[in-house]
């Protein structure tokens, strides 16, 4: 019987452990994969608590153990035999209320020091990156204060530059978090939040709304794209530049220019530059300037590859249920194609042409994957 | 000092006056019996019943969710509908699962533990049983009107406003709450008055069992944290009705005001559900060690001590909410402080094992399943309570984890401990021990299996209250191992309920007192007869029915005190049975109705039938009949009826 029991148990255990260990611990999400000083400082605090935790579970689970086994009852007669009827010790007592409050002080010290080093409000000053970012039912808005320009889904920063975001929701509940970078932090309409990070290596960082905002909530996700300042610039210069895009000579991208029109398309999205002397769009919808500069569609649920954006315009509610964007064809509609195949040219022509260098370098994938 | 003699005259039911619609009803069996019952066991067995029901249903919500999380991009269940899913799981399992549950045998077994016949007030005891089942009902029938509450068991304004959640679900929850929640009050305070004046005679505070005093510090909890969520409730009622701007932001509402009034009742409300369960646990351990609770003063001590502080920490719900460093500090503190007296616990516990004679039978596995899930799920509790780690944790699958491990594997396991326990002296009959230990190791297992990857895939990034996740993150693996768990207890619960339905119908006798244990529930029959005690019974230890068995072994060749007294002359005075409750309770329902479809008619009928029923009621006279004191046969006992 006790045979079984502990092979029951063992097995239990060789299976269990095993599955947990071939689970990834890295990963461009992760926690406890981070980058810069603020994720870093909330990964040591829970690395040092699970040490602490080690003697706790050696402690409770060798004294249960040994417990269990010591003092079973051995037989029908020992079953019924009655054993010493103790009812405390003082001194014990005493020992195990001292363990406990020591242990809490040794978490609570380090713990009090890394909430004021990363949690205090800090104003942005002139090193500072400045971004205002706003929670929307299922997508993030970044406008970057010092620049006077608005994005959408993905926040380019420059490496070892203090980054600082203040948050705001323009509908229900939502949440920042990019775990690599910085631990989550709400944005609550008419309560001004705020979160600050560095990232320390170039990167892509994936982020997620992590307070349920329902509909779409799954696929309400960001990127934080870190890169050297030299691009960073660059990139910043392809936003400033909002003069009208030229004409392109591609009739295919002009034919997707006039479409966005037709289509009802800047109806919501702002365009800057669409058209001399224009200004489309509404703040409150993601905006689409230099969308192909993007890396994603849909607030990241896929890569932005010519393939996925025509899917995307296809059927919006394929790719993310419950979006507010509506499916702009009929299934048989002739043109279909040929429209989706154009304005994925405009869309993608984009931002390509405002770049310094005609190109952008971004990292890889933090993470490794 | 406790009520020991009954001074009531004794009239015969015909010459009690009676001014209500019915003659008190007197069916000892049939349906009939069951809709107007006063006894206290009887409604322990409704609670408990009706408990294991909600268990079930919100099982299967949680195997659904576990199935669409099975693989990235699953379309099984849709947002929607996966919304709901997760907002009934959590909704079921705090209100009405294992909440009832530990009501439930507060019910049957605190009149039991401390010598008296019944609770206080019998009547208003069915009343708080059948406003939960019919709250429950309202709220399961959302379902079928709709579509099911879907903001989260936690209702974060501003997703519950008219503008951002128009169907009927938000207000199924917001009115089911409120109304359900008369129903714990009444009960709380019925629990009170009971343990603090009806104990018998010689039951000091300090000789009261461990479950009855937990369950007197969980009343005291009720009554304090359940009027903030009335009030966060009827704003919010308000709000949808009758277009107020508690919440609302476009009209300078604050939805962060919510989430203060929702914690400062949402975190008592986990002792709520964990004191029942610590009580249970130290009735466990020592029965099935054969010894005292080892340090009892401190153990009821370190319970009192967690249900005030429980008033404390409210804020660590909300550390990512951005209250400011010194707040956050503020209520990190008061959660560590906790931390303190439960780990006392976990000792004494440990300490009641030592230099015991342990028997390995069922309740005492779900207690050790118990002592290391809940000491885990306590650590994992200290580390959320560090705000920088809490705001990656947060919100994240380690949260789902966490609170399983300190709810699900804490509480529910501890409860299982209890339905092993007690089942015998419930019934009278034994359950099966083979098919008891197949499903604890199922349960155990499948726990396991389904919660430790939570922890893993919160730690590398996926949010919480999520229908679906991305792939190639290493977000696979852990949810699927996390789904294969619920298959292993899906089938663990299955025969959890096969054993209790054979036990009903095939188990063998159990006798008066299967464990050996140590307090009066067992000095009696199994079932109990109708009036609990022949006679009063005495107390002169702290485990009052050891002490009678066994008396050298705690006051050496001293010989204890009688152990019972003789009733009054007059007998046993048991109160009659009553269709108020039950009405009374069919009102709230229909009340609850008109409130959600704005029929302001029906509205007032049905407040005006709730203040007739309760004049009638008041007038319905005292009722009831006396039994003679003293022993009787089984057959005798059968004929005065009994659980």
């Amino acid at each position: 019987m006790h045979v079984r029991r502990w092979l029951q148990r063992g097995l239990a255990i060789a299976v269990s452990v095993p599955l947990i260990a071939a689970c990834e611990f890295s990963g461009p999400q992760s926690a406890l994969d981070p980058s810069g000083p603020v994720a870093q400082a909330q990964k040591d605090l829970f690395v040092w608590t699970l040490w602490l935790s080690v003697p706790v579970m050696v402690g409770v689970f060798g004294v249960l153990v040994y417990v269990l086994l010591r003092f079973r009852a051995k037989n029908a007669e020992d079953e019924s035999s009655i054993p010493h009827q103790t009812h405390g010790n003082f001194k014990l007592e005493i020992a195990w209320t001292i363990i406990p409050v020591i242990l809490v002080i040794l978490i609570a010290v380090p713990t009090v020091r890394t909430i004021f080093a990363t949690e205090q409000r800090v104003e942005a000053g002139p090193d500072d990156l400045a971004v205002h970012a706003t929670g929307y039912q299922w997508w993030f808005k970044f406008d970057y204060l010092d620049h006077g320009f608005t994005t959408a889904n993905e926040l380019i920063i420059p490496v070892g530059t203090r980054v600082v975001v203040s948050l705001d929701s323009a509908d229900v509940l939502h949440s920042f978090w990019v775990p690599s970078l910085a631990g989550k932090r709400d944005m609550i309409p008419n309560n001004d939040n705020q979160v600050w990070f560095v990232a320390d290596e170039p990167g892509t960082y994936y982020g997620q709304c992590a307070e349920l905002c329902l509909g779409a909530h799954a696929y309400m996700r960001f990127r934080v794209i870190a890169m050297e300042r030299a691009d960073y610039d660059g990139w910043i210069a392809s936003f400033q530049n909002a003069a009208a895009q030229p004409v392109s000579a591609d009739p295919m991208v002009e034919r997707g220019r006039v479409l966005v029109a037709q289509k009802g398309c800047v109806a919501c999205h702002t365009i800057d530059g669409y058209a001399a002397g224009t200004e489309v769009g509404n703040p409150d919808f993601p905006s689409l300037t230099n969308f192909g500069l993007r890396t994603t569609v849909g607030a990241a649920i896929a890569d932005n590859t010519p393939e996925n954006l025509a899917a995307w315009l296809r059927d919006p509610q394929a790719m993310k249920p419950g979006n507010y964007m509506p499916t702009l064809w009929s299934a048989d509609d002739p043109s279909r194609e040929e429209e989706i195949e154009a304005i994925v040219a405009y869309l993608l022509s984009l931002g390509r042409d405002g770049l310094a260098s005609g190109q952008l370098t971004l990292g890889g994938v933090h993470g490794g994957q | 000092m406790a009520v020991s003699k009954v001074t009531i005259p004794a009239p015969t039911p015909d010459s009690m006056p009676t001014a209500g619609l019915f003659t008190r009803p007197t069916w000892t069996t049939g349906i009939g019996s069951w809709l107007t019952t006063v006894d206290h066991k009887r409604l322990g067995l409704l609670y408990i019943g009706a408990s294991l029901m909600f268990l079930a249903f919100a099982s299967i919500e949680a195997f659904l969710i576990r199935l669409q999380l099975a693989a990235p991009g699953n379309t099984l269940l849709s947002p929607d509908v996966y919304n709901q899913m997760f907002t009934m799981h959590g909704v079921t399992m705090v209100f009405l699962a294992i909440m009832p549950l530990g009501i439930g045998f507060a019910n049957y077994f605190v009149p039991l533990q401390i010598g008296a016949r019944d609770l206080a007030f019998p009547r208003l005891n069915a009343f708080g049983f059948w406003v939960y089942f019919f709250g429950a009902v309202f709220l399961y029938s959302s379902f079928f009107l709709g579509g099911a509450p879907d903001a989260g068991w936690f209702a974060y304004a501003p997703l519950t406003s008219l503008s951002n959640n128009p169907g009927n679900g938000t207000d199924f929850y917001m009115i089911g709450l409120l109304v359900g929640g008369i129903g714990t009050l009444v009960t709380a305070m019925n629990l009170i008055v009971t343990i603090v004046s009806m104990r018998a005679p010689g039951m000091t505070m300090m000789r009261v069992p461990v479950f009855t005093w937990m369950i007197l510090v969980t009343a005291f909890l009720i009554i304090f944290a359940f009027p903030p969520l009335t009030i966060a409730l009827l704003q919010v009622i308000f709000d949808r009705t009758f277009g107020t701007l508690f919440y609302v932001p476009e009209g300078g509402g604050m939805p962060i005001l919510w989430q203060h009034l929702f914690w400062i009742f949402g975190h008592p409300e986990v002792y709520i559900i964990v004191l029942p369960a610590f009580g249970v646990i130290s009735e466990v351990i020592p029965t099935f060690s054969r010894k005292p609770l080892f340090g009892y003063p401190v153990v009821i001590l370190s319970g009192i001590f967690i249900g005030f502080m429980g008033f404390a920490v409210w804020s660590h719900h909300m550390f990512t909410t951005g209250l400011g460093p010194v707040v956050n500090t503020a209520f990190a503190l008061t959660s560590f402080v906790i931390g303190i007296p439960t780990g006392i616990k976990i000792f004494n516990w440990l300490g009641t094992i030592w230099g015991g004679k342990v028997r390995f039978a069922t309740p005492m596995l779900y207690a050790i399943a118990f002592l290391v899930t809940f000491t885990l799920g306590g650590i994992t509790g200290i580390m959320l309570a560090v705000p920088p780690f809490d705001a990656q944790a947060q919100d994240s699958y380690f949260v789902v984890a966490h609170f399983h491990f300190a709810m699900g594997g804490g509480a529910l396991l501890a409860f299982f401990a209890g339905l092993y326990y007690w089942f015998p002296k419930m019934t009278g009959k034994l359950l099966d021990e083979r098919l008891g230990k197949t499903a604890f190791w199922l349960n155990v297992v499948g726990f396991y299996l389904i919660f430790v990857p939570m922890h893993v895939v919160g730690l590398i990034g996926m949010p919480r209250r999520t229908q679906t996740y991305a792939e190639g993150i290493g977000f696979e693996l852990p949810n699927l191992l996390s789904t294969a768990g619920t298959f292993v207890m899906g089938v663990g619960l299955t025969l959890l309920l096969i054993n209790i339905v054979h036990g009903f119908l095939r188990g063998k006798p159990a006798g008066n007192d299967p464990w050996d244990a140590r307090t009066l529930e067992w000095a009696v029959s199994s079932p109990p007869p109708h009036h609990n005690f022949d006679s009063q019974p005495v107390v002169n230890d702290r485990d009052a029915l050891w002490v009678q068995k066994y008396p050298e072994s705690v006051h050496g060749e001293r010989v204890p005190a009688s152990a019972s007294e003789p009733y009054d002359a007059v007998g046993i005075h048991m109160p009659g049975q009553s269709w108020y409750p039950f009405f009374m309770g069919l009102a709230l329902m229909v009340f609850s109705y008109a409130l959600l479809y704005h029929n302001f008619w029906v509205v007032g009928i049905s407040v005006a039938m709730i203040f007739f029923f309760t004049y009638a009621w008041a007038l319905e006279g005292v009722g009831g009949h006396h039994l003679p004191a003293g022993p009787r046969t089984a057959d005798q006992s059968r004929k005065e009826g009994h659980a």
